[in-house]
């Protein structure tokens, strides 16, 4: 299958790769992997492939990377990610209860994404909000001093913006 | 009230603009060092402050610049260190989301002292949303003429960019980083040679942490010789603290070094005491890394003095009644905190974030979260206990990284000190479940 990458992906990615002598474009991977996951959802051996291809180098150190580094996803997730810390502070102020609070909400374990295809949940380490605990991420925005009643709001705006598409 | 250098304007609504911070003072301390410092000068400053790196390692910053490799031609790069990830640690995340430009005029004067005519601040993935912030304010002082070629008419070129990592602890380890930087895994290298002298891509490369780089800032401003006035004995300066736990004011504090640790606990200035009037269990004053102190080590030294938030004083007696002021994350537990859930949950973290090169780090961080799983619910042996400290004991020192050491300490400061909890985990197995323990969902152990 032959990828190919969005106009404003490709700008983004030469962008990045400009950071760099020209000699270094590998240094570009961890963004480039942010770019094209942006687009794509997930990071497919196909679009890993084609990562190597623009960056010259070999599939195999793509893959290493993508594997390596927890924010990448190489198998395919749901629309929105919820990412729920669950490291020490956040853990003695109630992060377990938030988790199980989601997964009765969304029907869904740690680790599964709902039937519609709209929510995966996620437990992760620390992501340096830990006087706002509980929290979580969900792309690139932090939900902080979590309650019940606000996550029933983030829910409940997710999913009504992804009826309204 | 004490002195505030980094965050003194950081409640302005207007500080993240250029036209802001301008108009506060910013780019006072470039404009100081462009019109009479030479390079050399600027790093005398730095050494004379006293300043020592605030990612928690504590080593002299300004020692650290002299280290670099001038002897040959290859080019010279300063990375900052944004990767902050040590739990407990959430101090950068303010600088750099609400006072961006502070961050950037740092990094323009290090570069300058340091002979580097590019930079990069590699910042942890999750916070893409401040990567967007720097950027826009790169932008900006690139058209104020800070940034680029021949920076106000000085003859000094800087180019300065972000980069993201992709969630992993390790990276903010400093070789870890630089492998990060060149697009690999964040595996860290054997040192020597130091970065000084071969770092990223073989060439000269100083490691600095966001807050470090920020307080060259007001180093310049004021004059190194009038920072290390400020603190106590080789702590000088201000620190961010990052206050979290079972606190009822968290967030991130600026301290002159030297506040006693009970005050600032206390005091309504800082933490404002324990939530709900509980009695306070344990603090891990410096991040996940640094030993637990047990409320009867936390407010006195071993001679009775008051212990204070320094350097010297929270690492005084060493491990056994000491901890470290590390990266300023400071953790509070209440009484009602589990001492053995939280080692669990911290060991947990470290198998997570092992990169998995060195064997006792790989597999040790594993054997310990496993056991501690076992106690922590009711599966525990007698014998777990010394397992424990055996596991431990077989890490620390064995591993290229600190990180072997940061899974280690825990751990063993946890046992060290609150063995009983342990032991009462293992001979009461049903009473740990019980809802006054902590909370516990009933979970199916999975290794992670």
């Amino acid at each position: 299958m032959n990828i190919q990458f969005s106009q404003e992906s490709m700008s983004e990615i030469n962008k990045v790769i400009g950071h760099f002598p020209p000699i270094r474009k590998k240094s570009a991977l961890l963004p480039v992997l942010h770019i094209v996951q942006k687009e794509s959802g997930w990071l497919s051996p196909e679009v890993m492939d084609k990562v190597a291809e623009i960056l010259e180098i070999k599939p195999i150190e793509v893959y290493e990377v993508a594997t390596f580094y927890s924010m990448y996803h190489t198998k395919p997730v749901g629309k929105h990610v919820i990412e729920v810390c669950q490291t020490g502070p956040c853990m003695i102020c109630g992060a377990d209860k938030t988790i199980a609070y989601i997964e009765t909400k969304l029907g869904i374990k740690v680790g599964e994404t709902t039937a519609d295809g709209l929510f995966t949940l996620k437990t992760v380490e620390c992501l340096g909000a830990c006087g706002y605990a509980p929290m979580f991420q969900i792309g690139e925005q932090y939900y902080e001093n979590l309650t019940e009643e606000k996550i029933d709001d983030i829910i409940r705006q997710l999913s009504s913006n992804a009826n309204n598409i | 009230m004490g002195r505030k250098l980094l965050l003194e304007n950081i409640e302005k609504p207007d500080i993240n603009t250029i036209d802001g911070y301008l108009k506060y003072g910013g780019y006072r301390s470039l404009d100081k060092v462009l019109k009479g410092m030479s390079p050399d000068e600027v790093t005398e400053e730095v050494k004379t402050s006293g300043l020592r790196g605030r990612g928690g390692a504590g080593f002299s910053t300004g020692l650290k610049w002299t280290f670099i490799d001038k002897s040959t031609d290859k080019p010279r790069y300063l990375l900052c260190n944004a990767d902050e990830s040590e739990p407990g640690t959430f101090k950068d995340r303010l600088l750099m989301e609400k006072n961006p430009h502070l961050l950037i005029e740092g990094m323009i004067l290090s570069s300058y002292a340091l002979g580097c005519n590019t930079a990069y601040i590699y910042i942890r993935g999750e916070y893409m949303f401040i990567l967007h912030i720097l950027e826009r304010a790169i932008q900006e002082a690139y058209a104020k003429g800070f940034l680029g070629q021949n920076i106000n008419g000085s003859g000094f070129n800087l180019d300065l960019y972000v980069h993201p990592g992709a969630g992993a602890y390790i990276c903010g380890e400093e070789t870890a980083l630089i492998e990060s930087l060149e697009g690999k895994r964040g595996n860290p290298r054997i040192k020597p040679p130091f970065p000084a002298v071969s770092g990223l891509w073989d060439c000269p490369t100083i490691v600095n942490n966001v807050e470090s780089i920020a307080a060259v800032v007001p180093i310049i401003m004021m004059g190194g010789a009038e920072y290390a006035k400020i603190g106590i004995g080789r702590s000088t300066g201000t620190k961010l603290i990052s206050a979290s736990g079972n606190i009822n004011n968290p967030g991130v504090y600026e301290i002159e070094m030297g506040v006693p640790v009970e005050e600032f606990i206390y005091s309504d200035e800082y933490c404002g005491g324990i939530k709900g009037g509980l009695d306070i269990k344990a603090c891990v004053p410096g991040g996940s890394s640094v030993p637990i102190l047990p409320k009867s080590l936390l407010f006195k030294e071993s001679n009775g003095s008051p212990r204070l938030m320094t350097y010297e004083s929270l690492s005084e007696g060493g491990f056994q009644t000491g901890s470290m002021l590390g990266s300023g994350g400071f953790i509070v537990y209440d009484k009602q905190q589990c001492i053995v859930r939280n080692t669990w949950n911290f060991a947990r973290f470290y198998h997570h974030e092992s990169c998995g090169q060195c064997s006792p780090c790989r597999e040790g961080t594993g054997w310990m979260e496993r056991v501690l799983h076992n106690i922590e619910y009711g599966h525990g042996k007698e014998e777990d206990i010394d397992l424990l400290w055996d596991i431990q004991r077989r890490i620390e020192g064995n591993t290229i990284c600190p990180l072997g050491d940061a899974a280690a300490w825990p751990v063993a400061a946890a046992i060290r000190h609150f063995r009983h909890e342990f032991e009462y985990h293992v001979k009461y197995p049903h009473r740990v479940k019980d809802a006054d323990h902590v909370y516990q969902p009933e979970m199916k152990y999975q290794t992670v």
